[in-house]
């Protein structure tokens, strides 16, 4: 770069206090301690060790680089700042704000200490306007980035949580379906089954939708296709949980459930899957009776 | 008399999930017995896939109709900008599809309304209306 060498660092270097109790007071004025969800305390904190790394980063070279060397202990504290932030309930403005805010007293400054030559004036506002916005953005990257990671964790742990095969009897599987059978989670509860199946050495699986709410074509489709591919394993399989609302959908749709074995509740299906397997249920003789 | 149509996009496998989510709700609101609130959320969902899968997306408009003091229902139409049916009759047949459903989701969807109207021209969209009344 041809530019004479920036006034920036040695104003804010200079007048670093003064800044800061400008930055506070406009703060608190502003309302960022109204909410009450953070104290002053660790405001102030925040804002003291955000000054200090803002004045060492800026010594070092002004040109902001989301990669430069100088500007990583900035970012560390940025990301942390904004994922607590993140987590106590701010939104991404209310964050960024807090980095933005601080152009008013830093403006302030540097009008004061260069009032008499107007062409670096101009610069080193410019300056200052370009790494102050970099770091705002950077924190609503990072307050974006945490909420991506947030729902895709509780995304996976959806599609996990709510496919469990559970073992009823020796040779007798359970899949309790919840929710909406979309595709991929199909998938899932189909790869499930079939491991399992293997698994244990089970040869009946029982699905049961009571806890699916619409049962329509497409849902009928998917459980057609496990059902088969169960059978092709060697396994029976046996659909519980048809309530009659759902009954009467299915007829009104047409859908063909007559090469599957079907039971309105769990219990029912259960019974025949211990009757396939030749078991029964008896009510053991008390001692003494 | 009906009210004004409340208007949802059907663009996305999510879309069909409120758009289910929705008509449940406006059928428990207006009184429909679980039977009747299952059959007209079945249809619902059949024809919002469809407006998703075949259409290429579009929206779903709801009203509420009232007839006299007891005769009330519901009516939504499923809209699209998409390719039309070429044959409605056969689109209609069960066990049809041009995709890789079970082909009986749209006949279904009739069968389980009591009033159903289709109109579709290729190149131009597909609209198809049903209703359900208490």
């Amino acid at each position: 770069m041809n530019r004479p060498a920036s006034r920036l660092p040695a104003i804010v270097e200079q007048h670093q206090k003064e800044v800061l109790a400008d930055w506070l007071s406009n703060q608190a004025s502003s309302g960022a301690l109204r909410a009450g969800r953070i104290q002053e305390s660790q405001l102030r904190d925040e804002s003291q060790r955000f000054l200090a790394l803002f004045t060492k980063a800026i010594q070092e070279g002004i040109e902001f680089e989301t990669r430069g060397a100088q500007w990583a202990d900035i970012r560390e504290f940025l990301t942390e700042l904004s994922r607590s932030r993140a987590t106590q309930g701010f939104t991404p403005s209310q964050v960024a704000t807090f980095v933005f805010s601080l152009k008013q007293s830093l403006f302030k400054r540097v009008n004061e200490s260069l009032k008499s030559d107007p062409a670096a004036l101009a610069g080193t506002l410019w300056d200052a306007t370009i790494a102050l916005d970099a770091l705002g953005l950077y924190t609503t990257e990072v307050f974006q980035q945490a909420r991506e990671q947030l729902i895709a964790r509780q995304q996976e742990e959806l599609i996990e949580l709510s496919t469990p095969v559970v073992q009823l009897w020796d040779g007798i599987l359970a899949l309790p379906l919840i929710g909406t059978l979309d595709s991929e989670r199909t998938q899932v509860v189909m790869e499930n089954l079939l491991e399992r199946l293997v698994a244990t050495g089970s040869s009946i699986a029982v699905i049961d939708i009571t806890g699916v709410p619409t049962v329509d074509t497409l849902v009928a489709q998917h459980l057609l296709k496990t059902v088969a591919a169960a059978q092709l394993m060697g396994a029976d399989c046996i659909i519980s949980g048809i309530r009659p609302q759902i009954a009467q959908t299915i007829v009104h749709l047409g859908i063909d459930l007559s090469s599957v074995a079907t039971k309105a509740s769990l219990a029912d299906a259960f019974g025949l899957a211990l009757k396939r397997r030749g078991l029964g249920v008896g009510r053991a003789a008390t001692p003494g009776a | 008399m009906a009210t004004d149509p409340e208007t949802f996009p059907v663009r996305s496998g999510e879309d069909v999930v409120k758009a289910r989510q929705v008509v449940r709700s406006r059928a428990m609101d207006i009184g429909f017995s679980l039977v009747e609130q299952t059959k007209i959320v079945t249809a619902a969902s059949e024809l919002a896939r469809n407006t998703v899968i075949y259409g290429g997306g579009g929206e779903m408009r709801v009203e509420r109709l009232y007839e006299g003091p007891k005769r009330t229902g519901l009516r939504l139409t499923f809209e699209d900008k998409g390719p039309g049916i070429i044959d409605i009759e056969l689109a209609l047949r069960d066990g049809y599809t041009s995709g890789n459903g079970l082909g009986l989701g749209l006949n279904g969807a009739r069968k389980l309304s009591h009033e159903f109207d289709i109109w579709s021209k290729p190149g131009e969209g597909t609209r198809i209306t049903i209703t359900r009344w208490k």
